[in-house]
């Protein structure tokens, strides 16, 4: 793994909102055909990277290289024209339009010629998004909407999927469910994955590996297994995890 | 009766004019929130291109109507689309992110500019053009008995209404259908993740602006051939009117603008017929109120809060 350039390298990120500082520099790297993980408290600065990686805001220091090219400076929009797809922090399904139309919008990016197969490969992951393809976005459920999230990232065919908290307030049924599609994704065509989870204890079960954040920077990392075993990580963010293990 | 609809095809007209400038505030109002108040001055300079490219045509001698007013219509639609685009550019772009109100007062800035260039480098007195498209279709002959008069629909008056129908139509379902108008929408209800699917938000502003701006220039062009008369302070005139409509319709719905276009066009209208020509911006202006009080988004607006 060591040997080769990572698909996604964050070297020394800073980033603030306005003057105050979100990320005090970061260091991450996420290899082709990995799933890695970041977890974190409430504020530790997450999202604030997930972001920072898509140019919205910008790393005022360090680097963001993805596959070989520094994209620190460039627009979102043109960052996102590089394979790199992400589901952000609240799904962000756009509320007037139908689900069609939300996917649609995921593979504006792509040239249109897969758009069928690609459609199908999302409907054949979550059936209930064909079901409901001409409801309007704002009106499902939120589970619904989730899927349509992911679903919609899947749309524009990234060689790098980010998915900001998956989980956050759906059913354990359907936490599992999407667990799993990540998993086939990941196994079956080599999808890379860099998820932010709550739900530390599924997500470091599921991960090749993961990176600890506290308060805007990392204070550990290493494989799914590691982390778990650590105790610091156990007390601090695998209390609920634990419990919901058990069902 | 024979008044009555008369009085109808009227309204419609001057409505199918309001509804292509109202179209143009509501679609940038959808995607950035802000009225811009320079919108009206865009149709009134674009009448005025249109006047003087006429002008320039006659002058070199070309006869053929159909060739003037193709060229008229491209030329002014271009120049007019240049114009919208550097006014984006310019005056609302570097606040973009600034204060709610700091866009609205350069709008209404950039809206004075422009009247008193116009007024400046055209004069201040009302432009004649001679009437090109005569003639029309009688629909109800007169009556000198029964004191009944002739219901006219004149050709000019077809071109209008027909050439707003079309407009409106291939408008709609660009917006609904391709993926330029999907990228419009998105960026609308939620520009930051429009942008996280590619889409370049700033050139989709930039672009909702030339699109209101190339309506309004045809609203401008068949204004000048329809009442053949213009002056540097149409703009304001139309400009309120129309973003009356927009309001009266629902801001941000583009049927709204389309319907506010027309139900203005008509209460003018019918005011103007029935009882006082005087007060029929009065009437349209009240109408106005008394929608917003009981109906606060307009006919076909959106309420405020929504489920996300
Ligand atoms: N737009 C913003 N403006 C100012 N501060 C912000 C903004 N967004 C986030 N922050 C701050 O930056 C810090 C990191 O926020 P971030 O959303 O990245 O946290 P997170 O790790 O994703 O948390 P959570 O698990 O609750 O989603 C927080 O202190 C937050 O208040
Ligand atoms: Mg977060």
């Amino acid at each position: 793994m060591t040997a080769q350039n990572p698909l996604l390298a964050v070297e020394g990120v800073e980033t603030y909102y306005g003057n105050i500082i979100a990320l005090r520099g970061v260091d991450i790297a996420v290899f082709e055909g990995e799933i890695v993980t970041l977890i974190g408290a409430n504020g530790a600065g997450k999202s604030t990277l997930m972001m920072t990686i898509c140019g919205n805001p910008q790393a005022r220091k360090g680097r963001i290289v993805y596959d070989g090219e520094d994209i620190t400076h460039l627009p979102t929009h043109d960052i996102m024209q590089r394979s790199i797809a992400q589901s952000p922090e609240g799904r962000r399904i756009f509320p007037r339009m139908t689900v069609m139309e939300n996917l649609q919008m995921g593979a504006l990016v792509t040239d249109g010629a897969s758009f069928d197969a690609d459609l199908q490969r999302v409907f054949d992951l979550f059936p209930r998004l064909k079901e409901r393809q001409h409801q309007r976005g704002g009106t499902l459920s939120g589970g619904e909407q989730q899927m349509l999230a992911i679903g919609r990232a899947l749309m524009s065919r990234p060689r790098l999927l980010l998915l900001d908290e998956p989980s956050l307030g759906l059913a354990p049924m359907v936490v599992k469910q999407i667990f799993e599609v990540i998993k086939d994704l990941n196994r079956e065509e080599g999808l890379t994955v860099f998820l932010v989870e709550q739900n530390a204890f599924h997500a470091l079960r599921l991960a090749h590996r993961g990176y600890v954040m506290v308060n805007g920077q990392i204070t550990m990392s290493g494989t799914g297994a590691e982390l778990l075993a650590r105790p610091e990580v156990r007390a601090a963010y695998l209390e609920g995890g634990r419990k919901e293990a058990a069902e | 009766m024979e008044y009555f609809v008369q009085q109808l095809i009227n309204g419609v007209t001057l409505g199918s004019i309001y509804g292509l400038i109202a179209i143009g505030y509501t679609m940038v109002y959808g995607i950035i929130g802000m009225i811009n108040f320079a919108h009206g001055d865009i149709f009134m300079v674009s009448a005025f291109i249109a006047l003087t490219v006429f002008l320039i045509m006659l002058a070199i001698g070309v006869t053929a109507l159909p060739l003037i007013l193709l060229a008229v219509l491209i030329i002014s639609m271009i120049f007019t689309s240049v114009w919208g685009w550097t006014v984006e550019r310019m005056a609302y772009r570097p606040l973009r992110g600034s204060f709610r109100l700091a866009p609205l007062i350069t709008a209404i800035g950039m809206s004075i500019t422009l009247q008193n260039f116009v007024q400046l480098t055209q004069g201040a007195r009302v432009k004649p053009l001679p009437p090109q498209i005569t003639g029309g279709i009688t629909l109800m002959q007169g009556d000198a008995e029964t004191g009944s008069i002739v219901v006219q629909l004149s050709y000019m008056q077809i071109i209008i209404i027909v050439t707003t129908v079309v407009l409106m139509a291939g408008f709609s379902m660009l917006i609904s259908k391709t993926s330029l108008g999907r990228a419009q929408r998105a960026c609308e209800q939620d520009a930051k993740m429009a942008s996280l699917l590619g889409v370049n938000v700033d050139r989709t502003i930039s672009l909702t602006f030339v699109m209101g701006a190339a309506l309004a220039a045809v609203a401008g062009v068949m204004f000048l051939l329809y009442y053949g008369v213009i002056d540097f302070y149409i703009g304001f005139i139309a400009g309120v009117k129309a973003f009356t409509a927009a309001v009266l319709g629902g801001i941000g719905s583009l049927p709204g603008a389309m319907l506010g276009g027309l139900a203005i066009g008509l209460i003018e209208t019918f005011w103007s017929g029935y009882f006082s020509v005087e007060y029929k911006d009065v009437a349209a202006f009240s109408i106005l109120a008394i929608t917003l009080i009981f109906l606060p988004s307009g006919l076909l607006g959106k309420p405020e809060v929504e489920k996300v």
